[in-house]
């Protein structure tokens, strides 16, 4: 592919023609402040914070949707740069709540982290603010449209990566939102759950319902595992509190998935720390179970398989191993039913 | 899968049969989708009108069960117009001979006149998926969940071998297994008739190569498969049966049986992380750590080996799943000890070729796909390059065979079984998931809506669906997602047990139960 060179901050830096002016600079490490933009789905140039300055160039272009071209000069953070984008950061925060002491996002804000960074306190332009119902239709999705700022992250995920095109942009000017077709909460659109549209919210507009309340952002460790449902092999990542699961996120690391989930992945974690979990051996006495040590419930099965193997033989004996199970449970299930058992009748769920 | 899930967007055709992927494979879909915005032609061939069907270029709602005169006909078009790759045919196969005589009589215009699918339809396709020139088959369940299954697998590998269309990026035959492990536990010798790595019990060297290994003698002989496990309980010569992580009373079919079997053992031991309804009839009940309680792998469907971590302790006194087999051997005499799931994985390198270079340190990143032999193997995206395992492929002729339970005036509806996007399996952990509960709380069947007229049905209506074997209630939707005279339910619910219904009739090679076709009546309730 033809190379293109320009400098960026006094750097040459040569790439492939066609390249964003944001990806040059961001693949020589030279970093910007974006909130619309996202490698994984079409540029959208609306919020403006990744504007820089090009020589020979009228205006601040948005450099998510400026090609390179060759020689061009970029300056990335010059003093103008600088006021254009505090003056923007200015503006959302001009209609937005700013109460990042309640809010689920802090600490994984990106409206937060640039007004840190630009020492934007607060917004200086007074005027009506919104005042929108958060959407608290479902027990996974809340939406409050007062903490959007348009990005429109959302409703290209919905689109471009699930292809459903639930949320999407109604109004015009001041009145502009996303929701989803008709202005009905989730509940009553199509729908399915899936939360692309949390992983790319950079505020606090979507959240995970089921994490609210349940601990701020930067108490969470999380913990890259595999998702217990279907083959996919889907990365998540579980979110732990003071040893409980408190939900689930996903991460562009995931190797099959990035950070797309389906409902299950995403929403279906309740079960692990379910009052419902077993949490003794059984023993059933007169027809029904009572709690018992592991002590008395091994020796249990061990004496019970033992007798039936030396009356009647080993293939009077079977095992089913199971598809839920890791590789090393069902290993040592395999090695337990031929080696000490000594029947090969092991089997499992593979057909449904 | 013989492709990687990634490869599925660059690919040219996609032919996609008995396989409902936006529900139950939804990230799949994903990467169906993108292909289809790259300007994939998709072809979905399904009885229902399901969403994967809706994205497709052409939707194929032939009856269920009835596949076998699809896929042949398909060869039959692909063979007679010379669409086939002859190089391919000629220096990679053989039996194409036999191949080529059976499918001559499954002309398209057989196919039209059996199955109702128009000739020029099959001609379409066959044309679009020869001449691709890359081009994947996806299968689910329904293809193999039938009495024909090995030879619906086979009808299909006669396809992609036919036209070239395996060994080769975006090139290939993809079944999308189901279970977050099923692939691993095939693999570790979760089977009857193979040790880990498909190594043949009955194999002499493999058996005394595990003897070795493991330092006793072993059985020679095959095992039962669960479906013959189930049989030999209820007739008594199973006497002892212990499950680890499994709910057959709700999963396997004809459940009443299945129940009735399991009572009927001298001792039922069930090891899982909820008191489940097989879990109910143990005699030994023992508590099993969740996924987030262990450190462990688990293979994916393009047989990705990754690891699963530890995120909280064992809740209760729960312990690991191998940790409390190996008390068990143990307290049998013999011996098993390891310190940690990570020391399993070095055994199993050991003794799995597929898994010889497969190390907890190699899995951290994306995991690795096997086969892998050796610590400095790459891993295997896509299988079947240059060469098949075994060298030549062999073309199958395979014959229609019509389901093992056809309609009749008694029982005039079809019943096929499957999955919902919301739930998952028996809903032992799904349905304890707040959200998934409130999206779907209860199980409809869906009913075309000239049948629910035909029998006074509204949506939400309470009808008893009953079928030789047993019968359960449940509620109605009316949708032209099922044609007439087929309806559909999944076996998430107890309440709605599906299985009781469905016809434990096996495959003979497979044993696999023929859960999307049983006849079924309905009878409005009041």
């Amino acid at each position: 592919m033809e190379k293109v060179s320009l400098t960026i901050d006094g750097r040459q830096v040569e790439v492939s023609a066609g390249t964003t002016v944001l990806e040059a600079a961001r693949s020589a490490g030279i970093e910007i402040p974006t909130l619309c933009h996202d490698p994984e789905l079409t540029s959208h140039g609306a919020c403006r914070l990744c504007v820089v300055s090009i020589e020979g160039m009228r205006n601040l272009p948005a450099s998510c949707v400026t090609t390179v071209r060759e020689g061009m000069v970029v300056h990335t953070s010059t003093p103008e740069v600088n006021e254009a984008r505090k003056t923007i950061l200015e503006l959302l925060l001009s209609n937005h709540p700013n109460d990042c002491m309640i809010c689920e996002k802090s600490g994984e804000c990106k409206l937060q982290e640039y007004a840190y960074l630009y020492g934007v306190k607060e917004g200086t332009f007074a005027g009506e603010q919104s005042n929108y119902h958060p959407d608290d239709s479902n027990p996974m999705i809340y939406r409050d449209n007062n903490k959007c700022i348009l990005c429109g992250k959302c409703v290209r995920a919905c689109e471009e990566v699930q292809g459903r095109s639930i949320l999407g942009f109604a109004n015009r000017g001041f009145q502009t939102k996303v929701t989803p077709a008709l202005d009905k909460p989730l509940s009553e659109s199509e729908c399915v759950f899936c939360g692309s549209c949390i992983s790319v919210c950079p505020v606090g507009a979507l959240t995970e319902k089921g994490m609210m309340g349940k601990g701020r952002r930067w108490e969470m460790k999380k913990v890259r595992t595999i998702c217990p449902y279907c083959g996919t092999g889907c990365t998540i990542e579980l979110n732990v509190k003071n040893g409980e699961v408190v939900g689930v996120t996903s991460t562009e690391e995931g190797a099959v998935n990035g950070r797309a989930l389906c409902i299950k992945g995403r929403f279906g974690y309740n079960f692990i720390n379910h009052p419902d979990r077993l949490k003794t051996p059984l023993i059933k006495e007169n027809g029904s179970l009572r709690e018992a040590t592991w002590e008395e419930a091994i020796s249990k099965v061990a004496e019970n398989l033992s007798k039936i193997k030396e009356e009647y033989g080993s293939d009077a004996l079977a095992t089913l191993t199971s598809a839920r199970c890791t590789n090393e449970d069902n290993y040592i299930m395999n090695k337990f039913t031929r080696a000490v058992l000594g029947t090969n009748s092991i089997d499992h769920c593979a057909r449904l | 899968m013989t492709n990687s899930i990634s490869e599925i967007k660059d690919t040219d055709f996609i032919f996609a049969i008995g396989t409902n992927t936006t529900e139950t494979h939804p990230i799949i879909s994903l990467e169906v989708k993108k292909a289809i915005k790259n300007g994939t032609k998709l072809v979905v061939a399904d009885p229902r009108k399901t969403e994967m069907a809706e994205l497709a270029d052409i939707h194929i709602s032939h009856p269920s069960g009835s596949d076998l005169i699809l896929l042949n006909a398909l060869a039959n078009v692909i063979i007679t117009e010379e669409l086939y790759d002859k190089e391919f045919v000629e220096e990679r196969t053989e039996n194409f001979q036999e191949l080529k005589e059976t499918v001559q009589k499954y002309t398209p215009e057989y196919a039209e006149e059996t199955i109702g699918i128009s000739a020029d339809t099959i001609r379409e396709v066959a044309r679009g998926y020869a001449n691709a020139d890359k081009a994947m088959i996806l299968y689910t369940m329904g293809i193999t969940q039938h009495i024909c299954g090995t030879d619906n697998v086979l009808a299909i590998a006669n396809l992609a071998m036919l036209c070239g269309h395996i060994g080769k990026p975006s090139t290939g035959v993809n079944p999308l297994r189901g279970q977050n492990n099923v692939q691993g536990a095939c693999d570790m010798g979760g089977l009857p008739n193979v040790y880990p790595g498909y190594q043949k019990v009955v194999d002499e060297k493999v058996r005394e190569k595990f003897e070795k290994a493991w330092g006793v003698s072993l059985n020679p002989n095959n095992g039962l498969s669960v479906g013959e496990m189930m049989d030999n309980a209820y007739e008594g010569k199973v006497k002892g049966i212990y499950i680890m992580g499994e709910n057959p009373v709700l999963s396997d079919p004809d459940a009443n049986h299945v129940e009735e079997a399991l009572k009927k053992l001298d001792f039922l031991v069930v090891q899982d992380i909820f008191l489940t309804e097989t879990a109910m009839l143990a005699d030994v009940v023992l508590p099993a750590a969740s996924f987030a309680e262990k450190d462990g792998t688990f293979t994916n469907t393009e047989r990705r080996v990754q690891r699963i971590r530890k995120a909280i302790n064992p809740v209760g006194q729960s312990k690991e799943d191998w940790e409390i087999i190996c008390m068990v051997a143990t307290a049998m005499g013999y011996p098993m000890n390891y310190d940690s799931a990570e020391d399993i994985m070095k055994e199993i390198a050991e003794v799995t070729p597929s898994y010889g270079g497969i190390t907890y340190r190699r899995l951290e990143g994306d995991g690795l796909q096997w086969p892998c032999p050796t610590e400095d193997h790459p891993g295997t995206p896509y299988l079947h390059k240059g060469r098949f395992a075994k060298g030549k492929g062999s073309f199958h002729a395979v014959e229609f065979v019509p389901p093992n339970e056809e309609t009749d005036s008694e029982y005039p509806f079809v019943l096929t079984t499957g999955r919902r996007l919301w739930h998952y399996h028996t809903g032992t952990m799904s349905r304890r998931a707040d959200g998934l509960e409130w999206k779907y709380p209860q199980e409809k069947l869906e009913i075309n809506p000239e049948d629910a007229a035909k029998l006074g049905l509204r949506e939400g209506d309470k009808v008893k669906v009953a079928s030789r074997r047993g019968e359960i209630e449940i509620a109605v939707h009316c949708t032209d997602r099922v044609p007439p005279g087929t309806v559909f339910g999944s076996f998430h619910f107890r309440e709605s047990a599906i299985n009781k219904l469905t016809n434990p009739a096996r495959d003979p090679k497979a044993k696999i139960p023929e859960y999307k076709v049983c006849a079924v009546k309905i009878q409005k309730l009041a």
